[in-house]
């Protein structure tokens, strides 16, 4: 900490945090509006293609918003803190991929696959 | 202004050039880094919901399904609500920076409320709902439903709760380094909070309503 280097991160750091953020900020919060208002007009007025398209579009949103907040937002670039926070969430956004479509995908096909019981307490009962 | 005195630099006559006015976080590197860590992990708590909610998503054990039980008006109000509170909180940052106690004092205000309005709505939504037999015990749909959102909502009264202590210290300390390094902290929650939301309307409602 009492280094050079090290005091120049902080200083980069604090310039995204500071002058450099406030437009950021306003594009940032133009786009997280569109990529909200999208989606719920999509589902609630029903104007939309086939659910199927209907879902894979309000994904695609999702995970374009949660770039932009990250981005805009949380100020994640590849200078802050040396580029260690974007390492940390490069490698917490594999986990999460991991976790989320690794489970529902093993689930779905143990359900799929699984023989039909009486009383219904295999898979899901609907 | 405190941690300075333990700094051995102090003595030293270049130090405060190294440690200016401007530079937001003396010392505080390390705790933006060790929060950012913090978050990273609080996602993973959240994936694991996630990933049980995805997985028992149809598990209606014959009680309501989502079409019949969402509505959708109030979670987009909620989600409104949330976001403009999101943006709010940035627009309270710069006059942090630049050391206007009384426009971050006031922004900061607005943003309290907004989470505020969201958690009231949130809890009527839940309430609503177990009112009308849709109760976390119904169905594994539904326990992991009222799980994921309710831990989220959890995370934002904790958020609430640090948003009105900021309230009360910046009256008290004004804006000190502490004090901008806890509020660059919160605010890092609050946009994280957002981020959540993100995947809770998307996956849990629309996702829910039209599958």
């Amino acid at each position: 900490m009492s280094t050079e280097p090290y005091d120049h991160a902080l200083h980069a750091h604090g310039d995204t945090m500071g002058h450099g953020s406030r437009r950021g900020h306003r594009i940032g919060s133009l786009l997280a509006i569109i990529l909200t208002v999208v989606p719920f007009w999509l589902v609630m007025s029903q104007q939309g293609p086939a659910p199927g398209w209907t879902a894979a579009v309000i994904f695609a949103l999702a995970l374009v918003q949660i770039v932009v907040h990250v981005v805009c937002f949380l100020h994640l670039d590849t200078r802050s803190e040396g580029g260690w926070t974007l390492l940390a969430f490069l490698f917490t956004a594999v986990i999460v991929v991991l976790t989320i479509g690794g489970s529902v995908w093993v689930m779905f096909h143990l359900n799929t696959n699984m023989m039909p019981m009486p009383g219904g307490m295999t898979g899901p009962v609907r | 202004m405190t941690d300075h005195a333990l700094d051995p630099r102090a003595a030293s006559p270049t130090w405060h050039l190294a440690e200016q006015e401007d530079h937001d976080h003396g010392g505080g590197g390390a705790t933006i880094l060790g929060f950012w860590i913090y978050l990273m992990s609080d996602a993973l708590i959240f994936a694991s919901l996630f990933a049980m909610f995805g997985v028992v998503s149809t598990s209606y054990a014959g009680g309501p399904i989502p079409r019949e039980i969402f509505d959708l008006k109030l979670v987009a109000l909620n989600t409104a609500l949330l976001l403009a509170s999101s943006i709010t909180f940035g627009e309270a940052m710069p006059h942090m920076e630049a050391g206007r106690v009384g426009q971050t004092r006031a922004w900061l205000a607005i943003t309290g409320l907004l989470g505020l309005a969201f958690l009231g709505i949130e809890l009527y939504e839940f309430g609503q709902l177990i009112a009308e037999g849709a109760s976390p015990q119904r169905s594994a749909f539904l326990s992991a439903f009222f799980t994921l959102v309710g831990t989220h909502g959890a995370h934002v009264a904790v958020g609430l709760i640090w948003l009105t202590v900021m309230l009360i210290q910046l009256g008290q300390h004004g804006l000190s380094l502490p004090m901008k390094r806890r509020l660059i902290c919160l605010s890092m929650f609050w946009h994280f909070l957002d981020i959540i939301w993100i995947g809770v309307f998307t996956f849990v409602y629309l996702y829910g309503v039209i599958r």
